[in-house]
């Protein structure tokens, strides 16, 4: 039931989950994550395909842009950041959402990245969707990995503080512009890796990839999965991801279905399927 | 070149006002509840496609009841007030579904940000089911304005009916919220509530019955403007009201949240300021509501008329 190419996409959505999940555990609400993700797909499709058309890149290449995306992404965030950052709970919400919107039809409209059709004949790095498996797997497990050690470390918990009492922190003298600036910033360069894989696992990329219906599947991996901990957006990446595929016997209820997932999920589930007290009892995980 | 100018900004003001219209829908549940519903863009496609039904119209060969309609065809008017109240009453179902549980717990209120957004995934996508993925253009097209001309000479612009009528009714339904809010008991009331809830209920105010109001009120505005663009442009897709929902999302801001007045210039302004770019450049006309929205955000966070927030310690 679960192919490799689904797996890929489900690992995909974990990324991304992660992505939106960084802010919010510096307690920022931001769904800017497929404005950068949209970025990162069009800096690689508009990187590999320069030059006479091709069907393969190297594995270097696609770590090459990879490296540019996440260096793009971040001075893109360090921008933007500084003065979104300012604002708060539903401002903040409503201002990455703008950023969405301004991206995608900057994506939809700029002279080079090939208007409403895209671009397409993206050249790939592996001939099955298991190198694909292998290469968002290991950034998945890196990514995972990172986490792990930030919930231990001073920035990880001063996240933490700005989460749960933003002025308290700042009293206890914690930079908190600074906290939720790097939590901003990791946030983007992450959905900006993303873009780049899926652009090259996609084939083709266009203003579609990155739209307000994206910012909400993502928010949704994380509010379902539960936000207490990096295992949560991973979880309702991988599951929320794999849903809509395994629900294709049902046809068009499929997306309805979808919808009362995210509708009835945190009616059921206020705190996701990753609980804290679950994370007490599986123990070794305990953040 | 005035006349141009003039017809222009007769146009822009009129799609002002339906951005008006659906920024004044999240303003009363914003004021009351202090949270967003995001199942508006989706109740605005649903009042557009009800006031189609109502009008007589045959739901399309995708459909889950090809060629089905309603017997009657009522006229425009008649249609659009009807559909506003269905589409009213979809949206306390919304309000019992995706918000009355989460408030009822205390839960975190940007949860019902997440479930209202679930509400409108599962109202669009049945509508989709329902009604197929293809545009639809109103039956009898202007004809439906039954005696009025297609289009009339105002200061010398040529300005079509419906526009005018747009603008119209859109003012008719904001001047009868701004009064009702103003004079009546029951508006008396949103505005206590909004102002403290809890001081509210102290005083003997239902404030339950009054946010079952304001998503009520709220649903029906969604609906008049769904309704009021389809007769003026067509429906597009059950997709169609998600666009307009987020261009009244920045409206909102624009004006300044929980704020009614600011609500009105800031559909106007933005509906003007959309109708000057030149065609040119139409495919950007999308990013502007948002890039406002940004500069407005970032530079003076209470918008237009908003009122400054002060955060107590």
């Amino acid at each position: 039931m679960i192919d490799n190419g689904l797996l890929v996409q489900m690992i995909l959505g974990a990324l991304l989950g992660l992505s939106v999940y960084v802010p919010m555990a510096a307690g920022q609400l931001s769904l800017a994550t497929p404005a950068f993700y949209a970025i990162g797909g069009t800096l690689a499709a508009l990187l590999a395909t320069q030059g006479s058309p091709q069907a393969t890149i190297s594995l270097g290449a696609v770590l090459g842009e990879m490296l540019l995306a996440a260096a793009l992404t971040a001075g893109l965030a360090l921008l933007v950041g500084v003065p979104v950052l300012r604002l708060r709970g539903i401002y903040l919400a409503i201002a990455t959402i703008a950023l969405v919107e301004i991206v995608r039809v900057a994506i939809l409209n700029l002279p080079f990245t090939g208007g409403a059709t895209g671009i397409f004949g993206i050249p790939q790095p592996f001939e099955e969707p298991l190198g694909y498996v292998w290469l968002s797997g290991a950034l998945l497990a890196l990514v995972g990995w990172l986490f792990q050690r930030l919930e231990a470390s001073p920035l990880g918990r001063s996240m933490a503080a700005v989460r749960d009492d933003e002025l308290a922190s700042r009293c206890m003298g914690i930079n908190t512009t600074r906290v939720k600036l790097t939590a901003f910033v990791a946030s983007a360069m992450l959905a900006g890796i993303t873009g780049v894989i899926a652009a090259h696992y996609l084939n083709t990329w266009n203003a579609r990839q990155g739209s307000f219906d994206v910012a909400i599947t993502t928010l949704a991996f994380v509010i379902l999965g539960g936000s207490r901990s990096w295992l949560g957006p991973v979880i309702g990446g991988l599951l929320l991801t794999a849903l809509p595929e395994l629900l294709r016997p049902v046809g068009d209820l499929r997306l309805v279905l979808f919808g009362l997932v995210i509708l009835l999920g945190p009616v059921f589930f206020p705190q996701g399927l990753v609980t804290p007290a679950l994370l007490e009892r599986i123990g070794r995980w305990k953040p | 070149m005035t006349e141009a100018l003039l017809q222009t900004l007769l146009n822009g003001a009129a799609s002002g006002g339906v951005y008006a219209l659906v920024a004044l829908g999240y303003t009363l549940i914003f004021s009351v509840l202090g949270v967003i519903n995001f199942a508006q863009g989706a109740l605005f496609s649903l009042g557009g496609y009800l006031t189609y039904l109502f009008m007589g119209g045959n739901i399309g060969v995708n459909g889950a009841l090809p060629g089905w309609g309603l017997p009657v065809g009522l006229p425009f008017l008649l249609a659009l007030v009807l559909a506003a109240l269905g589409t009213g009453l979809v949206g306390l179902v919304v309000e019992r579904i995706a918000f009355a549980p989460l408030r009822r717990r205390g839960a975190e209120p940007l949860l019902s940000l997440i479930t209202s957004l679930g509400a409108g995934v599962v109202l669009v996508n049945l509508l989709q089911i329902l009604m197929g993925a293809e545009g639809y253009a109103f039956p009898h097209g202007a004809a439906a304005l039954g005696q009025l001309p297609e289009s009339l000479l105002i200061g010398g612009a040529r300005i079509r009916t419906i526009q005018v009528l747009l603008l119209l009714i859109s003012a008719l339904a904001v001047a009868a919220l701004s009064l009702w809010l103003e004079r009546s008991r029951s508006g008396k009331a949103m505005r206590a509530v909004a102002e403290d809830a809890t001081t509210a209920t102290l005083l003997g105010i239902n404030s339950e019955a009054i946010v079952r109001l304001a998503f009520l009120l709220s649903g029906m505005l969604a609906g008049l403007g769904g309704g009021l663009i389809g007769m003026s442009v067509s429906l597009a897709g059950p997709y169609f009201g998600i666009s307009y929902g987020l261009k009244g999302l920045a409206v909102l801001v624009l004006g300044g949240l929980g704020s009614v007045p600011g609500a009105i210039v800031g559909g106007l302004v933005m509906g003007m300021a959309e109708a000057l770019i030149p065609p040119s450049a139409s495919g950007w006309r999308d990013a502007l509501a948002f890039a406002i929205l940004f500069a407005v955000l970032v530079l003076r966070p209470s918008g237009l008329l908003g009122r400054r927030q002060l955060e107590k310690v």
